[in-house]
């Protein structure tokens, strides 16, 4: 075993807690990995007709947030969306 | 005023039944008017933890249906003048009981008792529902395992939904010796991870096993880590503000006088 693989290698406990972590999200949302995976790709799709974004940076997350109206928590969506250019013309995406 | 809390987990096999036996103890010892009752119809067990299964006449279902009046069924434990038992019913099953009739049971116990403690059957079926049903408060207990932290956290969105408020979080079978090392997840962890509040911490301690086999519950017992843990559990419950125990320096401490007598 190299020296390298020796620093990559990751703790179980810390392995769990990241495997655990994207589990409970779509466990929460009662949405696959896939159906995730779907909506960040149309996300993409959809801010790219207005601006360059960085897409490999795109981290979409349902979380837990308190209701303002009725009491108790309501599931919502999260897209942290890292912009690259705001000047993109619109429209040139259809071009 | 009193509360019922019911203590649930989802998976089975994570300590309900231990943790109910040794927090009712623990807040009969600080002098409080406790009751546990035991919901796992068809699969009881908190009599054995408890020590007393060999005074069970009458059963939860019993009340329920009429066949007798509390009083009778109640078991009292001998050892503490104000701890008693509900033992659940062998040889029916959780259909015999609904949520209404549960409700209308702890409800009745409330004009007697300080604390009424509900021991819930794994699985989130009628017989989770029949348990949470009349309850104002939740322990949630889990272990720093993938299978029950997932189970745990489905729970939680099920009391939330159910409008249980109050929902603390207790993580049992900790081994500090592997949190150390990196093989298992942290308090920290798992609290992050479910985003609710701890009440305490309960080691992977070899005197559980014990006292389960002698029906001798060890809450308060300071010799004992778990004891320790379990006690201080307790406290909080009554709203008192104890600092977590330190798992981590006694447990190596403990762990190297069991190994000087294990070599000799």
């Amino acid at each position: 075993m190299g020296l390298m693989d020796f620093f990559k290698k990751k703790n179980s406990g810390d392995i769990a807690k990241d495997r655990l972590k994207l589990l409970l999200i779509s466990d929460r949302a009662n949405c696959s990995p896939d159906v995730m995976e779907m909506i960040k790709n149309d996300i993409i799709q959809v801010i790219s007709k207005y601006m360059e974004i960085d897409a490999e940076g795109l981290d979409i997350q349902i979380t837990q947030t308190e209701s303002e109206g009725n009491n108790g928590t309501v599931p919502a969506l999260y897209a942290n969306i890292p912009i690259k250019d705001m000047h993109h013309t619109p429209g040139k995406a259809n071009a | 005023m009193s509360e019922v809390i019911v203590i649930t987990s989802g998976k089975g096999g994570v300590g309900k039944t231990t943790t109910t036996a040794n927090v009712g103890t623990g807040l009969a010892q600080l002098d409080k008017k406790v009751v546990l009752i035991d919901t796992d119809i068809g699969l009881r067990n908190l009599d054995v933890v408890m020590g007393l299964e060999n005074r069970i006449v009458y059963n939860l279902v019993d009340v329920v249906e009429g066949n007798c009046r509390m009083k009778q069924a109640l078991i009292k434990d001998k050892r503490y003048p104000n701890l008693f038992l509900l033992p659940s019913a062998q040889t029916r099953d959780k259909t015999a009981v609904t949520p209404e009739q549960m409700m209308k049971l702890t409800d009745e116990l409330r004009e007697e008792f300080d604390y009424i403690l509900l021991d819930c059957p794994a699985g989130i079926e009628q017989g989770f529902k029949n348990a949470i049903a009349g309850a104002d408060r939740a322990l949630v207990v889990t272990t720093p395992e993938v299978s029950a932290i997932r189970d745990a956290d489905r729970i939680i969105g099920l009391l939330e939904a159910n409008e249980i408020k109050q929902i603390h979080l207790i993580v049992n079978r900790l081994r500090m010796d592997m949190v150390s090392r990196g093989d298992m997840m942290s308090i920290d962890d798992v609290t992050e991870i479910l985003a609710i509040n701890l009440i305490g911490a309960v080691p992977d301690d070899e005197q559980i096993v014990i006292s389960t086999n002698q029906g001798e519950p060890l809450a308060g017992r300071t010799d004992t880590m778990a004891g320790q843990a379990y006690i201080n559990i307790c406290h909080r419950i009554l709203g008192e503000d104890v600092p977590l125990l330190d798992l981590n320096v006694k447990n190596s401490m403990w762990s190297k006088i069991a190994g000087l007598f294990k070599k000799n």
